[in-house]
């Protein structure tokens, strides 16, 4: 795993194997505590980062190998995630959470997604691939007091 | 028994007062889910009516984990078994509350938490 830190934000580049999951989830973790996230953000955030990566894994490099990047920043209050990869590309309108009521192994990523991340919507990368953006509202930054805080950084989750 | 493999997850297997009692210790991913899965597989071979696996020592479990759970606890319908999750921390029950399945396994919480 490859990552880099700046006042930016934080830049990961993993192999897409299940084996890297849990660096990819300490390292987000520890970047979203250094970004002011509570305890319970930075396990959100990371379970979040978990299942999408995952996703990739299982259904996006089929044949076994392959990359996938995240970048993560704090705006306005929240901390933005986009992770991307260059797997074959699939229907948007695929990409949907089953219902619970159908109690079953398997098909919970999305919907864990959807529910600790406030923000996550899929795209078709224009190069290829598929691309996540996510997003979460930090409780300590949220509200008069916290408004300022990031008042110097102009940079949006849309990116 | 202790079945630790190269995932680095280990499950130990025990029988007391004619329960099987398993207890998976480490983070529970994409990556560590089939051992768990193997491992669970194994034990429910064994005979007994009342089965708990005890999630006391583990810190972290995805939706990976959870799938395994849920084959687990169809397997033990089928053989007319109870299966209970006990001790879970903070961080895994709010895995089954999200996914609404706290309502469909019979969860006890550790007096502690």
């Amino acid at each position: 795993m490859e990552w880099s830190v700046n006042e930016s934000g934080v830049l990961i580049d993993v192999a897409a194997q299940p084996a890297q999951l849990c660096v990819l989830r300490a390292a987000v973790s520890t970047w979203c505590r250094s970004a002011g996230a509570s305890a319970g953000e930075a396990d959100q955030i990371s379970l979040a980062v978990d299942e999408a990566a995952a996703n990739v894994i299982r259904h996006g490099y089929t044949d076994g190998s392959g990359r996938i990047r995240l970048k993560a920043w704090r705006a306005s209050g929240r901390v933005c995630v986009v992770l991307e990869d260059d797997a074959p590309q699939v229907p948007l309108d695929e990409i949907a959470p089953r219902p619970l009521s159908d109690v079953r192994p398997g098909g919970l990523g999305v919907h864990f997604i959807r529910t600790t991340m406030e923000e996550a919507t899929w795209s078709h990368r224009p190069e290829g691939g598929m691309q996540l953006t996510m997003s979460l509202p930090l409780a300590s930054l949220v509200g008069p007091s916290g408004a300022g805080a990031d008042a110097a950084q102009e940079a949006q989750c849309d990116d | 028994m202790i079945d630790s493999g190269s995932s680095g997850l280990e499950v130990t297997v025990e029988r007391r007062d004619g329960q099987l009692h398993i207890a998976p210790c480490g983070e529970v991913d994409l990556s560590t889910s089939p051992a768990l899965r193997r491992a669970l597989q194994g034990a429910l071979a064994e005979g007994a009516e009342r089965v708990v696996i005890d999630l006391a020592g583990i810190p972290y479990m995805d939706s990976s984990g959870v799938a395994t759970l849920v084959e687990a606890l169809q397997t033990c319908k089928r053989q007319g078994r109870d299966l209970v999750l006990a001790r879970p921390c903070e961080r895994v029950a709010s895995i089954f509350v999200i996914s609404k399945l706290d309502t469909v396994f019979t969860i006890e919480m550790d007096p502690g938490v």
